[in-house]
């Protein structure tokens, strides 16, 4: 295999490489076949500053009998930068993952998303995502209880007319991971070109996509599954029989609302007017909350992808049936799995 | 000046007497030598020579002419001592080295003789200060016998291209090996691979390719990685081999005045490669 980049095309070559590298430790290259190199690829073009200076041209070999890639740069003042970087075969990896099939589509310049993210503090490590038919919220994402009391909490909204094309047709709640996506969203921007985010229920990946004639970019990012349907099905409280409740939106409590969040149903808690009950009625089906839906299976593909899991969540308690009554944890709550899974990745 | 109201008899007990305006003159390149603790200083009426060792493999000397100082006053014909170099740049910048401008710290350096410490005046915006530095027996620099009539390779190129190349040195590698053909290449081999920087006799950036006979040496990277700081000061590098495959660099450094001074870098090959013939 050989190929030649060159010009301004050298760039976006390293800028890609940069941003994958903060997505894994492991970069993937597949012309015809799939082989891996390890994170050495970063530093053929480690100053991108630089390279945009220097660089005319970059020619990439693949000399399969000696397993070695060999980067080529032809740099100005007849300077030339050879590296030769060994490699290991692996198999081809596929994300499944079909975005066209996707209740829910975006496009804008990344920018906005940019603008968005930066609100939040380094040490967030997952945002949820929501979707309603003329707005997308974004906040970061905390887990437990005892957490939520001491965290801050963000939220922003972005309404669909900031968007190019905000096309909605089921109102979604998903929660990922953020350092991904700033990595994702910096790449993007860079390109100048618009970024597509394709979004679906919560366990199916997000896809978010930068595409023109010679660069076609998809970032899929696992999402959190929808397990808090699993709970309420095994409570054995009284409130076990009693149909769901409408989403509390005169409910101003933060707490409360963030407890029961439900992921399949979720405006943003500060709206000033609350949707009306027959918007949180139409979302609400009953299969939404008796599937019981597991990670995101398409990710879990040996051990060979990055180590991007997430664990599943089980909320601790859930909305009370009336919006006057204080927040009481409902009394029994059978643990069906313990969180056992790994942690996502600190880096 | 407030550094000259030293009183007359005070003077005439120092066998050397050097003065700057502008103590970033020395300070610079003596950062640029710094990576050992300890450095010899070697005093002639031609001016003040500077050196470090390490390992007794590699050397790095700076030259700062006489012409450079304001005031250059020796009473004899050679005087060497050693201080702590670390020490000795503390104390020049111990007025917290501002890079303003029209903002410098004046230097006054003085010695007694054998036995006596080194006595730094210092002065920024009115404020003197007095070092005294504790000197030592000197070392003897090694000599390397690098002469030019045994030179087999010369390459002098501007500093800019070179500096890219040991910005992004493979640290990993052991080895940087240094071959000069029809091209200057600086070579690593690191843990993930091999990455070789080549550049052609032709280039713009080449002001002299002289090379007699193809040479391949191996320098530990840990004894050269210390040269990028000359390096980042300089503006042309002079890169010598000779036959033993001992390493010469040679770094044209402007300082802020404008004036040319010298740092130069000694190294010995690897003893486990041969050198090609």
């Amino acid at each position: 295999m050989q190929c030649v980049v060159t010009g301004g095309n050298v760039k976006v070559l390293a800028k890609a490489i940069h941003s994958l590298s903060r997505i894994g430790d492991e970069l993937y290259v597949e012309p015809c076949f799939s082989l891996c190199v390890n994170q050495s690829v970063q530093t053929v073009f480690r100053s991108v500053a630089t390279l945009e200076k220097t660089v005319e041209k970059c020619h990439i070999e693949l000399d399969e009998a000696k397993d070695r890639l060999t980067f080529t740069l032809h740099c100005k003042h007849g300077l030339l930068k050879t590296h030769n970087l060994s490699y290991q075969d692996s198999e081809s990896l596929q994300a499944v993952f079909d975005k066209d099939s996707y209740a829910n589509v975006f496009r804008a310049h990344p920018r906005l998303l940019v603008d968005t993210v930066v609100h939040f503090p380094l040490s967030v490590e997952e945002v949820t995502v929501t979707v309603s038919d003329e707005r997308m919220w974004v906040r970061n994402h905390v887990e437990d209880e005892a957490e939520r009391s001491r965290a801050m909490l963000t939220e922003l909204c972005l309404a669909s007319d900031e968007f190019d094309h905000f096309a909605v047709k089921a109102h979604h709640s998903i929660t990922f991971c953020l350092k991904e996506l700033r990595g994702l969203l910096a790449f993007a921007e860079s390109t100048g070109l618009l970024l597509s985010m394709y979004l679906d229920e919560p366990g199916s990946p997000v896809v978010l996509s930068v595409t023109d004639s010679v660069l076609e970019g998809n970032f899929v990012l696992a999402t959190l599954s929808d397990d808090h349907n699993l709970c309420k099905n095994n409570n054995k409280g009284p409130d076990a029989e009693q149909p769901p409740p409408p989403d509390d939106f005169m409910n101003d409590d933060i707490d409360s609302y963030l407890i029961a969040m439900d992921t399949s149903v979720a405006p943003g808690p500060s709206a000033a007017n609350p949707p009306t009950t027959s918007l949180a009625a139409a979302r609400e089906t009953p299969s939404d909350r008796h599937r019981i839906r597991r990670h995101s299976e398409e990710e879990e593909d040996g051990d060979r992808l990055p180590n991007k899991k997430f664990r599943s969540i089980f909320f601790g308690s859930v909305l009370p049936p009336s919006p006057q009554t204080s927040m009481q944890p409902v009394p029994t709550q059978e643990v069906l799995a313990s969180n056992s899974e790994d942690e996502t990745e600190a880096d | 000046m407030p550094l000259s109201t030293q009183s007359q008899g005070e003077d005439e007990q120092y066998i050397l007497v050097t003065s700057l305006d502008n103590a970033r003159n020395l300070s610079n390149l003596l950062k640029a030598i710094s990576f050992k603790d300890h450095a010899v200083f070697t005093t002639t009426p031609n001016g003040l020579k500077v050196t470090v060792e390490d390992c007794k493999c590699v050397q790095a000397n700076a030259f700062i002419q006489a012409d450079i100082f304001q005031e250059f006053t020796i009473k004899e014909d050679l005087i060497t001592f050693q201080v702590n170099l670390t020490v000795l740049l503390d104390c020049l910048n111990i007025f917290g080295g501002s890079t303003s401008a029209g903002i410098s710290t004046a230097l006054r350096m003085c010695y007694k003789g054998y036995g006596y410490p080194l006595t730094l005046f210092l002065e920024e915006g009115g404020v003197v200060t007095v070092c005294k530095i504790n000197t030592e027996e000197p070392e003897e620099p090694i000599d390397f016998d690098f002469c030019s009539s045994n030179v087999t390779n010369k390459v002098i190129l501007q500093s800019e291209s070179l500096k890219e190349a040991f910005s992004e040195l493979d640290l990993t590698s052991e080895m940087l090996q240094i071959t000069i053909i029809y091209f200057l290449e600086l070579s690593t081999f690191g843990s993930s691979g091999s990455a070789h920087y080549d550049y052609s006799k032709d280039s713009d950036m080449m002001e002299l390719f002289r090379c007699k006979e193809t040479q391949t040496n191996r320098y530990k990277m840990s004894l050269l990685k210390p040269s990028t700081k000359a390096l980042t000061l300089s503006c042309k590098v002079s890169v010598r081999t000779d036959s033993r495959g001992f390493l010469s660099l040679q770094y044209l450094v402007r300082n802020d005045d404008g004036q040319i001074c010298f740092v130069e870098y000694f190294c010995c090959p690897d003893e486990e490669v041969e050198e090609d013939s």
